[in-house]
């Protein structure tokens, strides 16, 4: 049954009407809420980010974190040390997050399977020492406390915001910010340029013998995803309140991996699906016990054995068959 | 003192790391290069042996000798512990893509570090040096501990015994043979699963004698499997993921430069093993000893 107004529907793109129903958790949730939904936007962000690297072109980064850091502390120093305004250190964080994947990625692209795994690796660990040691730029191992909020006295004089808590502002700003983010990265999977991506993860020898450049695009890509953590990266040292080289440390590259898979790489929006079942389950399970990862281990386990398409790759499963069976039905 | 027993001494304490990381490295390389698998756990292996030790330690308390014993029973452990996991789990993603492999050792990293804070708690814990290696002796102006001393001697036992297995025995064969082709050695009627899940206790029970062994000169805090994984990987990196005097050498590489790397740029010397890794992987991915994969 598809009238013209079902049809008319289904054109609205996911991103806006996920953006939509989550821009009214300010009013409608507490102040924790707001607080766990900030974080699930960047995470999520970051998921997407990354999963354009291990979904779209098939690179298992191991060291996703190090552009997340990057971001991170470029905005926070810009913001802190310098006093600049959020509207520069932002688009700087993106900028020397790409960069950095730019020098780096350069390198690794030249590698394939473990080797770029541990290429990666090494270099987010190189940024982690320079972080963790180079007290007089990054603070060193105390790190970059105190981190200003962006000034968003223009939020008051738009209707309905000016009610909102400094807090809740900032969640409309990162919802902002990470929303037209993800839609970039949409674009950039279905454009002819992201068909590219995937044909080279299907068959890179293939990809190579019909002419295409492998490694530029290879490159390319991974400066767009570093790109991106670095947004946030970003927005994440302002919401925590400080960056510290804890960010860069490489298990967080893993933790980022993690939620990307248990959402499903194969899908866009499995990442976020990802992120924010991670962060609520972390919040619901650190309330009974201090063993989190212990739980979250437990999770990948089943994950690698039982789901390998992660969430959204069950749910997709799972509703073919409902389908199916019912199509069946109707057959008989 | 003057300047060459300062560069002495810091060549003894770089050797001494040294033989101590080609201890805990030489498991892991040995499974990659036959399993091709890159074992994240490996260090928390070697993290349940240290803790292992310690326990050890306090039930054998009253016997004479009952660190090495503790430490034998630590390995042992370990051992038996890398073997069920390889039956259980390993064994199924074995010739999947990276991303699995890598993501079910990391959560085999994250299980048993839970595991350990809720068995032994998040306290520092320590275990005093064997009476008969408390002393030192003098070479060259600089005073080795003896327990450092016995550590290398360790390393260079290891390294010739793990030399002389691989090249001369018929297990070694049967490793070398399933790292060039594992179908093949199968169809020749060998039981590879076995063979594969004797190797991955062998490579657990380094990991978990060096973590016994550190316990005298090294406290045991929550958090040394993820710090001592990346220093084995630089190793193995070094010397050529899969190659076993590749490992042997880049252990002696790695402890110099960490070693050197603090006299010449004290803030920057993790910055350099993880520079010089980099270095080589973009130059040699297969490192300085290896040989390109097929």
């Amino acid at each position: 049954m598809k009238t013209p107004a079902t049809a008319l529907v289904r054109r609205i793109p996911l991103v806006i009407v996920v953006f939509l129903a989550a821009l009214t958790i300010p009013w409608i949730g507490s102040r924790y809420d707001t607080f766990l939904a900030t974080q699930i936007a960047i995470s999520a962000l970051f998921a997407v980010s990354l999963n354009l690297l291990l979904g779209t072109t098939g690179l298992v980064s191991f060291g996703h974190v190090a552009y997340f850091g990057i971001g991170s502390y470029v905005c926070g120093i810009l913001m802190k040390t310098y006093a600049m305004p959020f509207s520069i250190a932002l688009p700087a964080a993106a900028l020397g997050a790409a960069f950095g994947a730019l020098v780096f990625g350069f390198f690794c692209v030249r590698l394939t399977k473990i080797y770029f795994a541990m290429l990666t690796l090494a270099f987010s660990q190189i940024i982690w020492a320079i972080c963790f040691k180079w007290n007089d730029v990054t603070g060193g191992d105390q790190g970059l406390p105190d981190v200003p909020y962006p000034d968003l006295g223009w939020m008051s004089s738009v209707p309905l915001l000016d009610g909102l808590r400094i807090a809740d502002q900032f969640y409309v700003l990162t919802l902002i910010v990470v929303m037209l983010s993800l839609a970039a990265i949409q674009r950039v999977i279905a454009s002819p340029f992201g068909l590219m991506l995937t044909t080279i993860r299907e068959n890179p020898e293939r990809a190579a013998s019909i002419g295409l450049n492998v490694r530029g695009y290879e490159l390319a890509a991974f400066v767009i995803a570093g790109g991106f953590a670095g947004i946030a990266g970003a927005l994440f040292g302002i919401f925590n309140r400080g960056v510290f080289a804890d960010f860069v440390y490489w298990p967080k590259s893993a933790e980022v991996m993690i939620m990307t898979i248990l959402g499903g790489i194969d899908y866009f929006w499995g990442p976020a699906v990802g992120a924010a079942t991670l962060v609520l389950l972390n919040q619901k399970i650190t309330s009974y016990t201090e063993y989190w990862p212990f739980v979250l281990g437990s999770i990948l386990l089943v994950l690698l054995f039982v789901f390998p398409g992660g969430i959204v790759g069950g749910l997709a499963t799972g509703a073919n068959w409902l389908r199916r069976k019912k199509g069946g039905r109707a057959g008989a | 003192m003057d300047d060459v027993s300062l560069l002495f001494g810091q060549f003894l304490g770089g050797l001494t790391t040294a033989m101590f990381l080609f201890l805990i490295a030489s498991g892991l390389s040995l499974v990659f290069g036959v399993m091709r698998v890159l074992n994240f756990a490996h260090g928390s292996f070697y993290m349940v042996g240290a803790y292992l030790a310690w326990q050890s330690v306090q039930w054998l308390a009253p016997m004479l000798g009952n660190f090495w014993l503790a430490a034998l029973a630590a390995a042992l452990g370990v051992a038996l512990l890398g073997g069920l996991i390889e039956r259980l789990l390993l064994r199924h993603i074995y010739g999947r893509e990276e991303l699995y492999q890598l993501l079910l050792t990391y959560a085999l990293v994250l299980i048993l570090g839970d595991a350990a804070k809720a068995l032994w708690g998040t306290q520092q814990l320590s275990v005093s040096r064997p009476p008969i290696l408390a002393g030192g002796i003098e070479v060259l102006g600089v005073t080795l501990p003896l327990y450092n001393l016995f550590i290398m001697l360790t390393g260079v036992a290891i390294a010739v015994a793990g030399w002389l297995v691989l090249t001369r025995s018929s297990a070694g064969r049967m490793v070398r043979a399933a790292a060039l082709d594992r179908e093949m050695l199968g169809a020749l009627g060998a039981n590879v699963g076995a063979l594969y899940t004797g190797m991955f206790a062998v490579s657990s029970f380094l990991a978990g004698l060096s973590g016994a062994l550190v316990t005298p000169i090294q406290s045991i805090v929550p958090g040394m499997d993820v710090e001592i994984i990346v220093e084995a990987f630089i190793v193995v990196v070094i010397g050529g993921l899969g190659s076993f005097w590749g490992t042997f050498w880049g252990s002696v590489i790695y402890g110099q430069v960490l070693s050197f790397g603090i006299l010449i740029l004290p803030s920057f010397s993790l910055f350099s093993v993880f520079a010089l890794m980099a270095v080589i992987l973009i130059v040699r991915p297969w490192g300085l000893f290896g040989r390109p994969l097929r």
